[in-house]
């Protein structure tokens, strides 16, 4: 080990390690098992030198992180003894994976990057998903991966895999740290980089022969590379031709995005919509960014969104899309997505313009600036009363409602709006993926932006617990609320021994139906009703399992039982697990078809 | 047909009825379509872009990795990629990749963004048709007319790189269409291997390749660094 720090021994050492063959793993580990207990005695006097990791905490530190997330292991060894003297709070998770989760959900309700760590070779794949799943939602997020030493990598060295290259498509850019003279600064572009222009994963590999190297070199001020410059102010002319088209629209629908969220544009959007009196729908990304009870509000639009919100998009004649990337799941089929409609996209990353739906009005900047800028340009509002009635006429046509006998089992949004109740107008709602986080998101009443957390894009199952450890850590004083399935839950369900370790008061809310929900929905409408592998039946008793972990449990399958056992949930101070039994032939509707046009929407299983 | 009754008839205790509203095909829809890239159309009459070819050329970071991520990049996104050439520029630390797609004029503008949106990618340009491009082929055939070889080798004025009693390598450098025509031509004496370069080009002129570059840059620096690695050389 204590040559480590000397640069010009490690290669022989390593040469040597490499002749061996067999005894490589083994001494590997025993190296990586004891740390500098040599070196302490003998190469320092007093003070410990300065290393890399050493860098590398000091850049976060400058970034302006404040917690990690992250699990122990040999290659990021050195950068967590460099934490080991920082005031950098971390929070050691049960998986990787969850670290990733915590992480964005971090980045999405603080607005700052999230930060996780993770060893080399299994550490960094099991954060792939959390990366991807950041990639997708444009959330802040670093991650920091420790790597095997450079002479060793491209030899399947042990614990080696190229994270590089996994995760190139699945960042915004990543980064093989070279020397440690330079990882500090590599660190803070990397953390400037994830939350600068449209919001992002950014990945670090660290070898660990340059975290564990010697340098006297400070990070500098975190900042973005010079070839990255997002446009932020949109081109005045667009911005004209763009006012002109909203001013003389009949039957205008503003479509917000999740960088409205992102751009900390929520203020300038409700201004900009009330002044100019025009309905708002909202992707799921965006769930917050307008206040659901405004009456404007159409909610959210695309295969699980309102009806009277896919109607209006589906027959505007004006669509001005905010940081909006169109993906499938809310444009349906696009050849009948807002298919009259004169299309405006505000976007801060031009290669979203005109990927999916063609921009008649090109707005590259930054949403706030943008709105902004259109505000000032616009003369006159749309002369569009009429069509103000008839958005209102659909709300009032294809209400969400749902059915509620008293002897059956429980409705699933039920829970949710007695959850919503229960509970403050700035709670935050973490879900996993499935059944339940549509109805979490359909009965829920959202008012405020970085309120709902989420994964949309990835569809990441069992996301809602390691993400609502993450918005809890974010927001200490706020309420927070995860809904989970019974399967989605499964996947992560190890974080709540997390939970109970840091005492973070959480109510996670399982709507148990015993079922890969979603894909039994899918079954019986799509596949004759042959529930392939989708009926969970084994899944453990959820409240015991709480309780096993430390946790407080309940189970409720009564409507009469409902209110109090969430009272008494919310009030345990700590994580608590209420496993609902909810009734298991429940579907999500309305449901537009994959691929279907969002004016067809279905609200039963034989509209499909 | 009324949903509500069905669900009164079924769920006779129930509160609320569940979702309601008019049936789909009760609903007013609106007569426009978009085309797959998401345009308006006049219904049936406007065709399907139809793909065309394009010179893209990317001046990039010459750093490690710079061309996985480009070149993943056209894979994971499906374009179509005909030919990808790269090479340092004299500017140290910068090189140019130029890529030959073949996509619709949609994807040809995704190709650019995307490409662009990568960050080692300083800034993207896509020719004009009238741009230089030049592409080199070596070409090995069977060596039993040498004359003959050579006479088409002088006809695309290139060059012989080997000559031997049984093989012959040539040379040839132009554009896409002239390398065309000199492989037909030497198809004659049987091809037995051929190496290609894929185009690589540059704009005519005043032009800068690609947009905010100055065609000036530094007359002689030699690019090729390869000693900065933190290597120490203990060989032996």
């Amino acid at each position: 080990m204590s040559e480590r720090a000397r640069p010009a021994f490690s290669e022989g050492d390593a040469e040597e390690e490499t002749d061996t063959g067999r005894e490589t793993d083994t001494e590997r580990k025993a190296d990586a098992a004891e740390p500098s207990v040599e070196s302490d005695g003998v190469e320092q006097s007093d003070e410990k030198p300065r290393t890399g990791a050493n860098a590398v905490v000091t850049a976060l530190e400058r970034a302006g992180a404040e917690t990690l997330f992250g699990v122990q292991g040999g290659a990021i060894m050195p950068v967590y003894d460099a934490l080991y003297d920082s005031d950098l709070r971390h929070v050691t998770m049960a998986h990787e994976q969850a670290a990733a989760h915590a992480a964005d959900a971090y980045g999405i309700v603080s607005g700052t990057p999230g930060v996780c760590l993770a060893t080399s070779g299994p550490g960094a794949t099991n954060l792939t998903t959390g990366i991807a799943d950041a990639d997708m939602d444009s959330d802040p997020m670093v991650a920091l991966t420790g790597q095997v030493p450079t002479d060793f990598v491209g030899n399947d060295a042990f614990q080696e895999t190229d994270t590089t290259g996994l995760t190139a498509p699945i960042t915004k850019t990543n980064y093989f740290a070279q020397r440690a003279d330079d990882v500090g600064n590599t660190v803070g572009e990397a953390f400037a980089l994830a939350g600068a222009g449209r919001p992002g994963p950014t990945v670090v590999d660290l070898p660990k022969d340059v975290t564990q190297a010697e340098t006297d070199a400070e990070p500098g001020e975190a900042t973005t590379p010079e070839t990255y410059n997002p446009q932020t102010v949109a081109d005045g002319a667009a911005v004209r031709e763009g006012a002109r088209t909203l001013e003389r629209a009949e039957k205008p629908v503003i479509l917000a995005g999740g960088g409205v969220i992102k751009g900390e544009a929520s203020d300038e959007l409700r201004e900009f919509a009330r002044n100019y009196e025009i309905p708002v729908a909202t992707s799921m990304p965006a769930v917050g960014a307008f206040p659901e009870d405004d009456e404007l509000a159409m909610e959210m639009v695309g295969m699980h969104g309102t009806g009277y919100a896919n109607m209006a998009t589906t027959h505007c004649d004006v669509l001005l899309a905010v940081g909006c990337r169109f993906d499938d799941r809310l444009t349906g089929g696009v050849e009948t997505f807002a298919p009259e409609a004169e299309v405006l996209h505000v976007d801060i990353d031009p290669a979203e313009v005109s990927k999916n739906v063609y921009a008649d009005v090109p707005l590259v900047g930054d949403a706030a600036t943008v709105l902004s800028q259109l505000d000032a340009e616009m003369e006159r509002a749309p002369d569009c009363a009429e069509w103000r009635d008839q958005c209102q006429r659909w709300t009032d046509d294809y209400p969400m409602d749902y059915a509620t006998p008293e002897d059956e089992p429980l409705k699933p949004q039920f829970v949710v709006e007695a959850l919503d109740e229960a509970t403050d107008d700035d709670a935050i709602v973490t879900t996993g993926v499935g059944q339940h986080q549509m109805w979490a998101v359909q009965y829920w009443t959202y008012r405020e932006p970085r309120t709902w957390v989420s994964s949309h894009g990835l569809g990441t199952m069992g996301y809602g617990l390691p993400a609502a450890i993450g918005a809890k850590m974010a927001a200490p004083d706020t309420e927070v609320v995860s809904f989970e399935g019974d399967g989605s839950l499964l996947m992560t369900i190890q974080e709540l021994a997390v939970a109970v370790r840091e005492n973070l008061d959480i109510t996670v809310a399982v709507l148990n139906n015993e079922y890969i929900g979603m894909v039994r929905q899918w079954q019986d409408a799509f596949f004759d009703g042959r529930r392939a592998a989708s009926e969970y039946s084994w899944c453990p008793e959820f409240d015991k399992l709480a309780e096993a972990f430390g946790a407080r449990g309940f189970a409720v399958s009564e409507y009469d039982e409902v209110a109090d056992t969430v009272e008494t949930a919310m009030e345990y101070d700590g994580p608590s697990v209420v496993d609902f039994r909810i009734d298991p032939a429940e579907n999500v509707y309305p449901m537009v078809p994959s691929g279907g046009a969002n004016g067809q929407f279905a609200l039963s299983e034989d509209q499909l | 047909m009324s949903d509500s009754e069905n669900a009164s008839e079924t769920g006779n205790e129930s509160e609320t009825a569940g979702l309601r509203g008019p049936n789909p095909e009760e609903r007013p829809r609106p007569d426009g379509q978009r085309n797959r890239h998401g345009e308006r159309i006049d219904t049936a009459t406007d065709a399907e872009q139809e793909p065309r070819t394009a010179v893209v050329s990317a001046l990039v970071e010459h750093e490690p990795g710079v061309l996985a991520k480009v070149s993943g990049l056209f894979s994971r996104r499906q374009f179509n990629i005909e030919s990808l050439t790269v090479g340092p520029t004299t500017v140290e630390g910068h090189a140019r990749i130029t890529l030959v797609v073949e996509e619709t004029d949609a994807g040809i503008e995704q190709v650019k963004k995307q490409v662009e949106k990568l960050v080692p990618v300083i800034a993207v340009g896509e020719l004009d048709d009238d741009a230089v491009r030049a592409e080199l082929v070596l070409l090995k055939v069977r060596g039993e007319e040498p004359d003959k070889v050579h006479a088409i080798t002088q006809m695309y004025e290139g060059q012989t790189l080997d000559a031997g009693p049984r093989t012959i390598t040539v040379q040839i450098t132009g554009d896409q269409q002239k390398i065309d025509d000199a492989v037909d031509a030497f198809r004659q004496f049987g091809i037995i291997e051929i190496a290609r370069t894929g185009q690589t080009a540059l704009a005519r002129g005043d032009t800068p390749t690609t947009p905010g570059e100055s065609p000036a840059a530094s007359a002689e620096s030699t690019a090729d660094d390869t000693t900065n690695a933190p290597t120490d050389t203990n060989d032996d």
